[in-house]
């Protein structure tokens, strides 16, 4: 062989060995999962989130501050700090197209935001109700520091409109005080779609291959939790 | 491996097998050949290099103030942030290096560009991709897939362009007059062909038929660390190959060394991909993999680094006089730093500590900034005045973009470290307080901010400074631009 055909095909099964064991065999081996089926209560796992939601997330790009996966024991405290029940694994993700697995924790994980055993923060926070519900999301999204002081995530007010005081259902009116004078603000559609989309994502159905937990048994605080985070 | 060292070359690189005299005219033919597409080349990356520094210093202001235009969804920190990555790997590293590997290419293999119009189109397709892409992510329009939020007609038609390149490279290749093939050319056909698979591969198999899941983020993953590991490292490290010994005009100290460090980085550094998914929703295996590849990087990492620095032995002084030679010598020092760092950190560990933090995106800037960039920066000094027959016309801008890239890009990554590991530790206990995770995490952005301020001083320096050469104003031609008068002459054309 020449110089140059052995440079070539180096490069050439180089380039194969790394798609092949990268990509090639993972995909066999989780390219093709299907859904979890409950025998005793007849239900399936996943479901499928609410798309516009889902979508508006994207578009303002909450997964580069906000990762949604779980890591096991071994690594990290996610789970002894409230953020799910159980690692996620691939089987949680068949529907996500594609998946917001995220790499940046600039926030919390949010894999189990909607699920009602999620924690973020000691129990007697003040500002934070144990179960944050539609309204409290919507007023975070519009000013986050309305509710946590200093808080680094973004508003977006834009998601949200200004319309004359009155006007409104009462349900729908923030307790914020307007810009315009006479004015209240009131969500979008697109707000009330994201958080739908939150209020949607619970990964703490219990997989065979995730163990974890029923949901009702692990309604503990973090600081109840075992205060040994994993080192490894 | 053997047929690499089978003829080990005896001189510098490109060295003229012919008469001084016919040399330089086939190499004035050449550069003549090669002006218009690097020219076009250098101005699109330079000018994406300023859109992303301020994509940069919006994004990182807005950690600090997040009510910085925060009426403007098209300024929202998930928007400007894949925007700033865009603009910067595929604006500023990517065309500069096409740039760079174009004229590399040509000179090593001792031919003209038989034609440029092709480049220059190719160039052109591939920035109104990218303009098309970055304002698709602005409005919104972002895949959802990190590393490769680009919308998808944006990406091809970048992939287009890039076509025009690539087969230049390849061209060059199959035309060559030097019977040796200098290891820079092992790089740069290493890049020329594995980008394009790379590209092509990842972004066919997040088409139609889409892959279930997590799958999608498994390609992603691969992509992301192919661009850097099979894309701009590869031109990085055949840029440091050339200029280094080409300014001290010595030989590279190893041919041995330097055929270990291209294999080990082509073997390994393909498998590295998947430390970005450790503890995530993938299989084990697949992570150990990637850890035992990241181990191996070793071998690239001493071969590669021990060779550069012999290289440089007995000259490190030209650090003092050439602009070159000093923006590339610390390029190459930080390529070991960074490799190292990342290697460190892809041990569980270590990993469990840095994972989800600001550290992978100092690793990271480190690499494309810090080593890879200042690598450009150091090619741009030296090729530029070859193609508009003047030299730069001041050391002092020279000095000021040095300074402020050397140790602004160094603050920034430096400050993310410590972020990272502040935000690791304390993210492991599983009793901290949110507010305490968040504080971790922020308190050392204002010197990030600050760092990009020092920064942006830089790359506008530079800016300015390559006007005035498109312009011709500049030092006659024939002595290069030093910081400092030398006894002897740089190596000049
Ligand atoms: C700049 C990074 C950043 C971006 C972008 C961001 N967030 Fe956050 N987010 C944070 C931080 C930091 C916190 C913790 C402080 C707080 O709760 O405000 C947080 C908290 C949250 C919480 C949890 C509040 C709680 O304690 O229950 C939710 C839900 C949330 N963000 C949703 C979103 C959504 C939806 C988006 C996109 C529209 C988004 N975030 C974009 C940084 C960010």
């Amino acid at each position: 062989m020449s110089r140059s055909s052995y440079l070539f095909t180096g490069i050439f099964g180089s380039f194969a060995l790394s798609c092949f064991a990268l990509v090639l065999v993972p995909q066999m081996q989780i390219g093709g999962l299907t859904e979890h089926e409950n025998a005793d209560e007849g239900t399936r796992y996943p479901v499928v989130n609410t798309r516009q939601g889902r979508e508006i997330y994207i578009r303002e790009g909450c997964y580069y501050c906000h990762t949604q996966q779980i890591r096991d024991e071994q690594n990290g405290a996610d789970i002894a700090r409230g953020w799910g029940t159980r690692r996620t694994v691939a089987r949680d993700y068949i529907f996500d197209d594609p998946p917001l697995l995220g790499s940046m924790r600039l926030g919390p994980d949010l894999a189990n935001v909607g699920s009602k055993d999620w924690r973020n923060e000691e129990k007697d926070e003040q500002r934070k109700p144990a179960k944050r519900d539609r309204a409290w999301h919507l007023l975070h999204l519009y000013n986050p520091r309305v509710l946590i002081p200093n808080s680094p995530m973004p508003p977006y007010r834009y998601l949200f409109d200004e319309v004359k005081a009155g006007t409104a259902a009462k349900a729908n009116v923030l307790p914020v005080i307007a810009k315009k004078k006479g004015h209240e603000v009131v969500p979008t559609a697109e707000a009330e779609q994201l958080v739908a989309y939150l209020l949607s994502l619970d990964r703490t159905e219990p997989l065979p291959e995730a163990g974890g937990t029923k949901p009702a048994a692990s309604a503990s605080a973090p600081a109840a939790a075992p205060a040994a985070p994993a080192k490894k | 491996m053997s047929a690499a060292t089978a003829e080990p070359p005896k001189t510098a690189p490109a060295a003229p097998a012919a008469t001084d005299d016919s040399w330089s005219v086939e190499r004035a033919h050449i550069d003549a050949s090669a002006r218009g597409p690097v020219l076009v080349f250098f101005f699109t990356a330079l000018a994406w290099l300023l859109v992303s520094t301020f994509f940069g210093f919006v994004g990182s202001y807005k950690l600090q103030n997040p009510g910085f235009l925060a009426d403007w969804p098209i300024y929202t920190y998930g928007r400007v942030v894949p925007a700033f990555h865009a603009c910067f790997t595929y604006g500023w590293c990517s065309l500069a290096g096409m740039g760079v590997a174009i004229w590399l290419m040509a000179r090593l293999c001792r031919t003209p560009i038989k034609f440029p119009g092709a480049l220059i189109f190719g160039a052109l397709f591939w920035n109104f991709g990218l303009a098309l892409g970055v304002s698709g992510i602005l409005l919104g329009q972002n895949t959802g897939l990190e590393h490769m939020a680009l919308p998808r007609p944006a990406a091809w038609m970048m992939f287009i362009g890039y076509f025009f390149v690539g087969v230049t490279g390849a061209v060059l290749y199959k035309m060559r007059k030097s019977s040796v093939v200098f290891i820079s050319v092992w790089y740069l056909l290493g890049a020329f062909f594995w980008f394009p698979w790379l590209f092509f591969t990842a972004h066919v198999l997040l088409g139609v038929p889409q892959l279930q899941g997590v799958m999608q983020n498994v390609v992603a993953a691969w992509f992301a660390n192919g661009l850097n590991n099979y894309w701009f490292t590869p031109i990085g490290l055949a840029a440091a190959y050339y200029l280094i010994p080409k300014v001290i005009n010595r030989p590279i100290h190893s041919y041995n060394l330097a055929s270990i460090g291209f294999w080990s980085w082509a073997i390994f550094g393909g498998l590295t991909a998947m430390t970005k998914l450790s503890g995530g929703p993938v299989p084990a295996w697949l992570v150990s993999l990637s850890i035992a590849a990241n181990i191996m990087l070793i071998i690239p990492l001493v071969t590669v680094g021990k060779n550069l620095f012999k290289t440089m032995e007995g000259n490190t002084h030209m650090i003092y006089y050439s602009p070159t030679v000093r923006f590339t010598f610390l390029g190459a020092i930080i390529f070991c730093i960074a490799t190292a760092l990342s290697l460190f950190t892809a041990l569980r560990g270590p990993d469990s500590v840095t994972h989800f933090t600001l550290f992978g995106t100092a690793t990271n800037e480190m690499l494309l900034y810090s080593f890879y960039s200042m690598v450009m920066f150091g090619a741009i000094y030296y090729i530029t005045p070859r193609l508009v027959g003047c030299e730069w016309l001041s050391a002092s801008l020279i000095r000021v973009h040095f300074l402020c890239a050397a140790y602004g890009g160094g603050l920034a990554v430096v400050v993310m470290l410590f972020s990272g590991i502040a935000a690791g530790m304390r993210a492991l206990d599983p009793t901290a307080q949110a507010s305490q995770l968040i504080y971790n995490t922020f308190a050392y952005l204002p010197g990030r901010t600050l760092a990009l301020v020092l920064v942006t001083l830089g790359h506008t320096a530079f800016g300015l400074h390559f006007l005035l050469m498109l312009l011709r104003i500049g030092q006659p031609a024939g002595q290069a631009t030093l910081f400092a008068p030398l006894g002897q002459e740089e190596d000049h054309h």
